[in-house]
């Protein structure tokens, strides 16, 4: 052994060959999403076409009654219904209130990086832990809405709303809930995008005479839009396929009235043990999200193009 | 077309000046260059023109109207940025006709206007493209049209032409200068390029460190600079100076030339000096060199004509001069033009 001193450290032969350091650096993440997404996935087409239960060991191909089976259930097709009004409805408020967050944090002013701090709390906290103080919030006696609501006597001293247990109130809390929760995200990058464009823009906006709306609507938000349709894909992506919010607000209730196709994959899968139908139910929103995720990054690249 | 004025105007950034008490006043139709070095607060002051800045006291008045406070949009100006800062997801039509738009003018009226802008820049058969289908030189012309279709009562300029090549930026320079006469609206045109200042400019302001060092035709800049910095910074290469007893004495390199290129009853001053290096430029050389006793030692540089064919060499002594009259004087402490003997 040589002193350390400036020698460089010595580095096995074939560490050297390209080939075989990428393949290297590589395999972590090949084994991961094959052992956690690529694996689970085929497990899941696997059993949507079986009569797998968590009762029995037995597992007989069955073809695609499953897949009949729930297109004959009513409450796979409500779940399906309130998963696109959970989704777009929520969506929309995302990109809408993003936009006007984003835009107020692109103005420089005192304690921006404070606001800044606030905004991006809810998606650095856990969901599970902000869902839980939202259950506390739309607590049926406590709910500090319904205190607000009347010491401002927008509603009677002995009225009370069930945020959670009536149908209505308990779809739009769920969508409040996961607005707060995808907000930080999707205002993060449409502000990246609203970054992008030079203040030449802006400015030439401003001296050829455009207003507050006029340079709204046809400046920045058609030069946001490629960056805003990736924010649309990945919430649309995130509320199609996450029962988080769901599973700890109302379990699906109240009758079902919040279910969505994921939570009803999950209930029916797992706590009911039809680990053939939940499968099917959940292999359901593949194609859809395929389609979408295509749909989406076709119109982004020819917004860019253009 | 309308004069623009400044007063006192003062814009000052979090703990430093940009533009210090500038008084400007931009006659009707006058073609007037901001000239200064990177940073002088000739962009500062062109953009509380247009609006785009507040100045943190002074007044702007453009057509005898005080808009310090108004914004751009009722300003009636209109301003070429160095990108051209067109709209990239909007075809150059769309471009053109976006000032159009926000007046609120009627469709037809519109594409009448724009088809005239593009027609005086001859860019007719791109308007249906998007800009970044477009080369340097054509960007330039759109964002012309955009600037003109209005027909403002200002235009302000800022480097327009600093993205385009050189022998591009020629011709461009040619049409910017045809096109601002032929429409006689008044012109504010910022750049750094002395060159095109002095090409361009009917009058030439210098700007330095926020201050307006001198206000004049290219002629009377070059030719009787104000103070030091004119005479250095316009110029190239710059005015010989030359210190001693509280004085500077300055001449320009083409002024400073072999005893026997002049006249033997001429009255010159004499400059003897060392040549260092000799640069041939093709239609001239440059001669630098170090000036000898009696007069102080200074770096000098002078400017041959081809039509001077006088040998010189590194390292050799020439009897150089300069006519008497073309002797400029400055103050020694403030760098400021003395007033000389008359000529």
């Amino acid at each position: 052994m040589t002193a350390a001193g400036g020698a460089a450290p010595r580095v096995p032969g074939w560490l050297h060959d390209e080939q075989r350091l990428g393949t290297l650096l590589l395999a972590p993440a090949i084994v991961y999403i094959a052992a956690l997404v690529g694996f689970p996935f085929l497990l899941a087409v696997f059993y949507s076409v079986s009569d797998a239960t968590v009762g029995s060991r037995g597992l007989n191909f069955v073809g695609l009654r499953n897949f009949r089976e729930i297109f004959d259930d009513p409450v796979f097709w409500r779940s399906l219904q309130n998963a696109v009004v959970f989704t777009v409805a929520s969506q929309l408020l995302v990109l809408v209130l993003g936009k006007m967050l984003a835009m107020a944090l692109y103005k420089d002013f005192r304690g921006k990086w404070l606001v800044r701090f606030l905004i991006l709390l809810p998606w650095v906290a856990p969901i599970s832990l902000g869902s839980i103080g939202w259950l506390w919030i739309l607590d049926p006696v406590y709910s500090i809405i319904n205190w607000l609501l009347q010491a401002l006597r927008v509603i009677g001293p002995t009225d009370r709303l069930i945020w959670l247990g009536q149908p209505e109130l308990a779809m739009l809390s769920v969508i409040a809930v996961n607005v707060w929760r995808l907000l930080p995200l999707a205002t993060v990058i449409i502000l990246a995008g609203l970054s992008s464009i030079p203040q030449d823009i802006h400015d030439a906006a401003a001296v050829d005479g455009a207003g507050f709306w006029r340079h709204l609507f046809q400046i920045t938000i058609p030069l946001v839009m490629p960056i805003m349709l990736v924010a649309l894909l990945f919430g649309i992506v995130f509320t199609f396929t996450d029962m988080i919010v769901i599973y700890v607000l109302t379990r699906g209730g109240p009758y079902d009235t919040t279910q969505v196709l994921a939570s009803y994959a999950f209930f029916t899968g797992i706590m009911g043990g039809d680990l053939a139908t939940g499968a099917a139910i959940s292999l359901f929103l593949f194609p859809l999200l395929v389609a979408a995720a295509i749909l989406f990054l076709t119109v982004a690249r020819r917004a860019e193009v253009a | 077309m309308a004069t623009v004025e400044t007063r006192t105007i003062t814009k000052r950034f979090e703990g430093h000046t940009a533009v210090d008490g500038i008084d400007l006043l931009v006659k009707e139709g006058e073609f007037l260059v901001l000239l200064g070095p990177s940073g002088c607060g000739k962009t500062t002051l062109l953009r509380m023109l247009a609006g785009l800045e507040t100045p943190t006291s002074g007044e702007v008045v453009i057509d005898s109207r005080i808009v310090t406070r108004l914004p751009p949009r009722a300003r009636n100006i209109a301003m070429v940025f160095q990108s051209y800062a067109l709209y990239p997801h909007l075809s150059v039509f769309k471009n053109i006709a976006f000032p159009l738009h926000a007046v609120g003018m009627p469709r037809d009226e519109i594409r009448k206007k724009v088809e005239w802008a593009a027609s005086m820049f001859g860019i007719e058969r791109l308007l249906e493209r998007k800009p970044r289908q477009l080369s340097g030189g054509e960007r330039q012309r759109v964002a012309l049209a955009r600037a003109v279709v209005r027909e403002p009562v200002v235009f302000l300029l800022d480097e327009p032409l600093s993205n385009l090549d050189a022998k591009l930026r020629t011709a461009a320079r040619d049409e910017l200068q045809q096109f601002q006469r032929r429409l006689g609206t008044t012109t504010i045109y910022v750049t750094h390029d002395q060159v095109e200042a002095m090409g361009l400019g009917d009058r030439i302001a210098v700007l330095n460190e926020g201050r307006m060092h001198q206000l004049g035709t290219p002629l009377e800049v070059y030719g009787d600079p104000a103070d030091t910095f004119v005479a250095t910074f316009i110029g190239s290469p710059p005015m010989n100076l030359i210190e001693s007893d509280h004085v500077i004495t300055g001449f320009r390199p083409e002024q400073y030339l072999p005893r026997a290129a002049f006249a033997a009853d001429e009255a010159v001053h004499a400059l003897p000096f060392v040549v260092n290096r000799v640069e041939n430029l093709g239609a001239d050389r440059l001669v630098y060199g170090t000036l000898e006793p009696p007069s102080p030692q200074a770096r000098v540089i002078s400017r041959l004509p081809s039509t001077v064919t006088v040998a010189v060499q590194p390292g050799e002594r020439h009897e150089f001069a300069v006519r008497i009259r073309d002797l400029k004087h400055f103050d020694g402490a403030t760098g400021l033009k003395k007033p000389g003997p008359a000529r």
